[in-house]
């Protein structure tokens, strides 16, 4: 409840100053000072987190990276500004941030009255639930009578409500206040299942005694897609942000990874030369304001969607998130960019 | 000899004895100390089952069992949990310190630059050691270097942008470094604005005296974590386009302000408890109001009130992590990023890092502490009261 004042007082503010907000054109702001500005989160596993030298790492921070590759050719020219979650919005809407990658829901509130234009989703998160293997629990449907550990005032409390009314089943939520005591009284055994974002399930199995011994059950009962937002009123930046994306997922279609991204540049389809700006009279980077070898700077600098996936977040990383919904959409996932040509 | 007619009266003075055994031997001191009465027996005992009870837990967790080397998770988490300890194994995992020791410190402060806040804290020590040092002469040369020199000097250092020195901006600031950093600002700030805001309270002048009771009663009425969350999340909103005001500064004018209140009504205490003859004595020497003030008044009035000056800068020191809620690394919260890092999540990560936070909290907290009992030892103050 306090959340939601919160943000719909935080809202109404954003609404009553969106003229006076920075609407000029960003991308020469950015070419002028030398690097993008990006709004990331202050600390969440594999999304956004700085290593032991100081150096933001992460899902989220390689699309800040891909976009100053875009522009500069350089994937280094970022600098990160750590936003909590409730000054992140205020940060892009007062042109603190040029974008803002900072797993962050996309809904039609924060579309249309927070004033911000989200095009792609770089993550399909979800709600999921995660139960000891000792319960013999295959699907959430079987899960009549549970005890849910949940976190009070988010969505995630409405969504489990929701959930089992809709499949008419009954539940004891054990609400707490604090994320840390949702964790203690699911490590206590006060609860059978615990529910919150899939991928924050992951990280949080790493931190039980004995990570084994929990299963994440596959339903995912909300939609949660994530991705970079921009402020409304700059389209060519926007597009900008949008094709660094699109570009990500692309050369992953066509195979082009971090290490054969300049053999390619030999490839005789003419898609793929395109696409690496080899091919001639080609306006694929122009026509965004940029050069022609964008993408080739994307792929090069950070490289494709499967590759950031991998190395943050994916199998070989502690956090062993499958790839699932964000696969491409040739391998049964939602993954999909829109040709470029 | 007829000059001592008393000759049961001893002629000269017998030579000290040392005291009797049972004073001063460990027997004793613990039969004076400890078991003195029944009831200092039962509480000697009830504290000793406790210690027993806590002492070897803590030790074997915190030393025997502990993990002190390492590059990432597994020398911290056991095998289920994909590391290399044995079933069942807990323990502190100092390797997560060590391994994140110079981020505690310095936050995401470039790396071929760290020689410049190790320069500025050497500045600091070497400018107030002599400071603390009631012996050292030149103090009023020493202060203003400390207070007005060095806070120039360290801007640049830090900061850089100048003499050739490279740009670092504030939000790769983080660490141990921004809680001294705020806490030094705090200090210096609110020493002596506090006692002139003190004064300004018990002036005469209305206008001043009004003044001062608004700042001190609005900053005490608002929680310094509203402030900060406003001067975060509205503030950017009210300014013109392109104006944006660093966070940092933000946060270092809301904790000096802040301070500045607090201290205002401490020194106010040290004030009240003044006679008014001092001020009628001063007065009638023919002094004027600020040398009365400097001279006589509030070298007693600040003797009289160390204790509560030290307990505002500890609390001080200890709200600086208040910060992590607009989204900045104070030491604190430096360390409780590291908390979700993929690299080192384990179950023990977080408590071996909250331990360690809090040993360094405490060895700042209870350096202030001793230094204020020893002044006030110097001073004599409780002596003369």
């Amino acid at each position: 409840m306090k959340k939601t004042l919160l943000s719909a007082a935080i809202g109404a503010a954003v609404l009553g100053f969106a003229a006076s907000a920075a609407s000029a054109a960003t991308l020469d702001d950015v070419k002028a000072k030398g690097f993008v500005q990006c709004g990331v989160n202050t600390g969440l596993a594999g999304f956004a987190q700085p290593d032991s030298s100081g150096n933001w790492k992460g899902f989220d921070v390689d699309y800040c990276k891909a976009v100053a590759a875009a522009v500069f050719g350089d994937a280094t020219k970022v600098k990160y500004t750590p936003t909590t979650a409730q000054s992140r919005f205020t940060a892009l809407q007062s042109g603190e941030v040029d974008l803002l990658v900072r797993n962050t829901t996309w809904t039609i509130s924060r579309d249309t009255a927070l004033g911000f234009n989200f095009r792609y989703v770089n993550y399909y998160d979800g709600q999921g639930f995660m139960v000891p293997k000792s319960l013999n629990v295959k699907s959430a449907l079987e899960l009549s009578g549970a005890a849910v550990c949940v976190q009070s005032g988010t969505t995630t409390e409405l969504n489990l409500a929701d959930y089992f009314k809709a499949n008419k089943l009954e539940y004891k939520p054990v609400v707490f206040e604090k994320l840390e005591e949702v964790n203690a009284a699911y490590q206590a055994g006060r609860c059978d299942v615990y529910t919150t974002d899939q991928s924050g399930l992951y990280s949080l199995r790493l931190g039980l005694s004995n990570p084994d011994d929990h299963v994440i059950l596959p339903e995912i009962i909300s939609k949660e897609p994530l991705g970079p937002a921009v402020r409304q009123g700059d389209d060519k930046w926007f597009d900008i942000v949008s094709w660094a994306g699109y570009a990500m997922v692309q050369a992953e279609e066509f195979g082009i990874t971090q290490a054969n991204v300049d053999e390619m540049k030999n490839s005789t389809n003419p898609d793929v030369r395109r696409f690496l700006g080899v091919e001639k009279d080609t306006k694929i980077g122009t026509d965004l304001g940029l050069t022609n070898e964008w993408a080739y700077n994307i792929v090069k600098g950070v490289g494709n969607y499967g590759e950031v996936f991998e190395r943050n977040i994916g199998s070989n990383t502690p956090l062993k998130i499958q790839r699932g919904l964000n696969a491409l959409w040739s391998k049964g996932g939602l993954q999909y960019a829109p040709p470029i040509r | 000899m007829s000059d001592n007619k008393f000759n049961y009266v001893r002629g000269e003075m017998l030579p000290q004895q040392p005291a009797p055994l049972a004073a001063r031997s460990v027997s004793g001191w613990i039969r004076t100390n400890l078991l003195a009465t029944p009831k200092d027996v039962i509480l000697t005992i009830l504290a000793l089952a406790v210690l027993i009870a806590i002492l070897p837990g803590a030790l074997n967790w915190l030393f025997v069992q502990a993990s002190w080397l390492g590059s990432d998770r597994s020398v911290c988490a056991t095998t289920v949990q994909g590391g290399i300890q044995p079933d069942g194994w807990h323990g502190a995992c100092w390797a997560f310190v060590k391994d994140r020791f110079v981020q505690f410190i310095f936050g995401r402060y470039p790396i071929e630059e760290r020689w410049r806040p190790i320069l500025t804290l050497i500045m600091f020590v070497v400018l107030l050691v002599p400071l603390l040092m009631p012996k050292s002469p030149r103090k009023g040369l020493n202060a203003i270097l400390l207070f007005i020199v060095f806070p120039i000097i360290a801007f640049f250092l830090l900061h850089g942008g100048a003499f050739g020195l490279e740009r670092v901006e504030t939000p790769r600031w983080g660490g141990l470094m921004v809680t001294l950093i705020l806490s030094f600002v705090g200090i210096a700030v609110s020493f002596p604005l506090g006692t002139l805001l003190a004064l300004g309270r018990r002036s005469q002048m209305p206008v001043i005296k009004t003044l001062s009771v608004t700042f001190i009663e609005v900053v005490r009425g608002v929680p310094l974590i509203t402030v900060l969350f406003m001067a975060n999340v509205m503030l950017p909103l009210f300014l013109p386009t392109g104006w944006t005001i660093d966070n940092f500064l933000r946060a270092l004018v809301a904790v000096a302000l802040f301070a500045s209140a607090y201290m205002a009504e401490v020194i106010r205490g040290g004030l009240q408890a003044i006679p008014k003859g001092q001020s009628e004595g001063a007065d009638s020497l023919g002094l004027s109001y600020w040398q009365k003030m400097r001279l006589i008044i509030l070298p007693q009035a600040i003797k009289l009130v160390i204790p509560g000056i030290v307990n505002t800068f500890i609390g001080m020191f200890k709200d600086t992590s208040l910060v992590s809620i607009i989204g900045m690394f104070d030491f604190l919260n430096t360390i409780r990023l590291n908390f979700t890092d993929t690299t080192w999540i384990t179950p023990v990560t977080p408590i071996t890092g909250l331990v360690f936070a809090g040993f360094i909290y405490w060895i700042f907290c209870f350096s202030m502490s001793r230094y204020s009992a020893f002044m006030e030892r110097h001073l004599d103050v409780a002596h003369k009261r």
